[in-house]
């Protein structure tokens, strides 16, 4: 690799020994290209063993499963190719449109949350406020609680008989649905535990990114005689911006992929869940259900490339909202 | 990940690690699903003779169901006063699991020797080679069909060969809660009772007691407890050979006496059914009948109502039926340890060891005679509707990919449950999509 003579004289400038640390941004001035030549096969060695990793267990299953997009995949192995059948197949599929349009109101619902928990976490990051430490561990818990033990709990509150929500609902005098055995009610129930989970999370990275704004801004914003809700507009959420869209990207991919939290709280034999399947849940039907493998790889290719695409978007969207780059 | 975000360069940098990190997470959670699998087996084709009595060998069993380990230890023993040397390794993997578990072995070769099928799966193994026929013990006398439920038999054949025998069976019941028949003024459900005679008393009892939240009967929401039941009884058929009995009428009329209850308000509506099942409807006494299986006895042991619940056979349509289903222990057929896993096949299958697991409590052992056990587990309830209701059973109906078609029933009927469509059209359409699946079988 290193085979540019010409960089070679330099290094010898430097003496016998190795490229001392911290020598890199130094070197900066001369060109990336050029310390990366002399580095020679370093570098590649030690990212060795991650790349091998990633290689066998992300590369790898990724190439298989497009391939295994183009077959017909029988129950107990062995596969037909079959050309593009299975993507036409999932373009004139009915359930493609229902479970991406379920998929993308789960993801508009949760996406609430990222809002709620900017408040939260100024809230919670209030100079003088007792028992902020509390606070934060009770708004993190669902986040750490399993979700088949989250999803237990929240069907018995939505059940529509005998459900907390709707007796709640019954004393301001609204009837309330039956939540999660209602096609429409049912992923918008489900996106209501997916906000609630997500909320701690979110708002551990905002609050993070809270502590780092200096205090001398708000000082100042006082002097002038800002009021609170003025510096939160104009100190806070500009100077959040990068810490919103990471927590927004990784919701939105994360809600993208929503399986166990719809499983478990409709269950199974739910009637009111092909009506309310989600991408993953269809891809799940398909491979386990149907035991159309093939068919279900074309579905993971799917799910695959929107969300690699929606994350794109959101990426570029981000060069344009924050601006203190 | 949280690191400080105010350097907005190592947020960029985590940022765009995170994003890798998550998309290629989500890629591998699918794919992971799809990991390769084998090619065919063969073997086991060799005639069953008696192993030698000092044959040593290792053999690994597997079932779902924990509650039975017990039994099934105590039937290894019997079996071992025979067979000595020969080790059985008992693999017990929960329900949700077992599937996806079998099939997975069963792709890369690698089944148990012996293990448990139900009938929804059974033709699926069989017609790919993955599980051996009995024949050659049938023929050498050391398994005889006729000591256990015809029909249910008839669901572990295909395509004329025999490929095991139940363990064990069930069939459905009407369970009733004699207070609430009481309290609504109503005769209680006897032996000789129509659709008609259990239309009336719902109905009666659902609008006598309507001011405590009671029911006069459980919705039809699961096919082997409601709605396959009254297909039958009403001269219909689920699946006929490779066709969907869906679009006949009288198939329709057995899932309209399902809808007519629910639109009468003798049933809760499917919503209610869906938010709290049937059974718990009746185990906290809000329904006075429920369709049930023989299993449902476990239920109540501790039940606040089972000082009231008693059991009468399902009432009739146009015929008498009720669904029968049972589990097989089969064989792998590319097992290495063929011979003493059809030893021990053939020992389960056994009078002996039959007895065994019906005294043991949990389940209905399929030998014909082997059933007193079950018949008195539960004092004052006259559990011998479940036996007696073997003489006009229908095995549960299956194909090579049952569940392909039963993910149909469940995505497609509620329309007709909720009656926002009518059951002939919904029927119609299930028929026709269902024939779409049952022809890709071949």
């Amino acid at each position: 690799m290193t085979t540019v003579v010409g960089a070679r004289p330099r290094r010898a400038d430097r003496g016998s020994g190795r490229v001392a640390p911290g020598s890199g941004r130094g070197v900066r001035a001369g060109g990336e290209a050029a310390a990366r030549r002399r580095d020679g096969a370093w570098p590649w060695l030690f990212v060795g063993p991650l790349m091998l990793g990633i290689a066998v267990f992300y590369l790898w299953p990724i190439i298989q499963t497009l391939y295994y997009s183009f077959t017909e995949w029988g129950v107990f192995g062995g596969t037909t190719w079959i050309g593009g059948a299975n993507y036409t197949r999932m373009i004139t599929d009915p359930d493609l449109l229902s479970s991406l349009g379920n998929t993308v109101l789960y993801t508009a619902i949760v996406l609430l949350g990222v809002p709620i928990a900017v408040g939260l976490a100024s809230l919670l990051n209030l100079p003088g406020l007792r028992f902020a430490a509390v606070y934060r561990v009770l708004y993190f818990l669902p986040y750490v609680a399993m979700p088949t033990a989250v999803a237990m709990v929240w069907r018995m509150i939505f059940n529509g008989d005998h459900g907390i929500l709707n007796w709640v609902l019954g004393l301001v005098g609204i009837d309330g649905p039956y939540w999660i055995s209602t096609p429409g009610w049912a992923i918008t129930a489900v996106a209501i535990v997916g906000l609630w989970s997500s909320l701690g999370f979110s708002m551990i990275v905002l609050a993070a990114g809270l502590k780092a704004i200096p205090d001398e801004l708000y000082e100042a914003a006082q002097l002038d005689g800002a009021s609170r809700w003025r510096q939160f507009r104009s100190i806070t959420v500009p100077l959040l911006a990068p810490s919103i869209v990471f927590v927004s990207i990784v919701t939105v991919i994360g809600s993208f992929q929503l399986f166990d939290l719809l499983y478990a709280i409709m269950g199974a034999s739910n009637p009111a869940l092909p009506k309310s399947m989600s991408l993953v849940y269809w891809f799940y039907q398909a491979g386990f259900v149907d035991n159309e493998k093939g068919y279900a790889a074309a579905i993971a290719m799917l799910i695959f490339v929107l969300i690699g695409v929606v994350t794109l978007i959101q990426v570029r969207l981000q060069r344009k909202w924050v601006s203190n780059d | 990940m949280s690191r400080s975000p105010s350097n907005s360069r190592s947020t960029r940098s985590a940022l765009r690690l995170a994003i890798t990190a998550a998309v290629s997470a989500s890629v591998l959670a699918l794919v992971a699903a799809c990991s390769s699998g084998g090619g065919s087996g063969g073997g086991a084709d060799a005639d069953y003779t008696p192993p030698a009595k000092d044959l040593s060998a290792k053999i690994t069993y597997a079932y779902w169901d924990a509650t039975q380990t017990k039994a099934i230890k105590e039937n290894i023993a019997g079996f071992n006063e025979e067979y000595p040397n020969i080790k059985v390794n008992l693999d017990v993997t929960p329900w949700e699991t077992y599937w996806t578990k079998i099939q997975t072995q069963a792709s890369s070769n690698t089944l148990p020797d012996l293990f448990w099928l139900n009938g929804p799966n059974f033709q699926l193994y069989a017609s790919n080679g993955k599980v051996a026929p009995i024949t050659s013990q049938v023929k050498g006398g050391y398994i005889d069909p006729k000591n256990y439920p015809e029909s249910l038999v008839k669901l572990y054949n295909l395509d004329g060969m025999q490929y095991g025998v139940p363990k064990d069976f069930d069939t459905i019941g009407l369970w009733y809660n004699k207070d609430l028949f009481a309290k609504a003024g109503v005769a209680e459900p006897t032996a000789d009772w129509t659709w008609a005679d259990l239309s009336t008393a719902a109905n009666t009892i659902s609008s006598k007691l309507k001011g405590d939240g009671v029911y006069g009967v459980a919705g039809g929401m699961d096919g082997q407890t409601t709605y396959y039941n009254t297909i039958f009884q009403a001269g219909g058929s689920v699946v006929d050979g490779t066709k969907s009995g869906y679009g006949d009428a009288a198939t329709q009329k057995g899932l309209e006496f399902w809808t007519d209850l629910i639109k009468s308000g003798a049933s809760p509506t499917m919503q209610q059914l869906t938010d709290t099942p049937g059974d718990q409807w009746f185990t906290s006494g809000k329904v006075a009948m429920y369709y049930g299986g023989s299993w449902f006895r476990a239920a109540l042991s501790d039940a606040p109502v089972k000082d009231a619940v008693q059991v009468a056979p399902l009432p009739k349509g146009e015929k008498q039926a009720t669904v029968i289903h049972g589990v097989a222990n089969v064989v792998a057929a590319n097992s290495k340890n063929a011979q003493a896993a059809r030893a021990l096949q053939n020992y389960l299958a056994s009078e002996k060891a039959q007895k065994q697991q019906g005294d043991a409590g949990s389940i209905i052992p399929a030998f014909t005679g082997t059933q007193q056990a079950f018949a008195d587990s539960l004092p004052g309830v006259d559990l011998k509707v479940f036996l007696d209701a073997v003489d006009y059973s229908v095995p549960l109906p299956v194909s090579k990919n049952s569940a392909a078609w039963n993910a149909l029933e469940t995505k497609l009927l509620p329309d007709a449950f909720s009656g926002d469509k009518s059951v002939k059209s919904v029927g119609d359409d299930l028929a026709k999509q269902m024939d779409a699946d049952l022809a890709k079988e071949k």
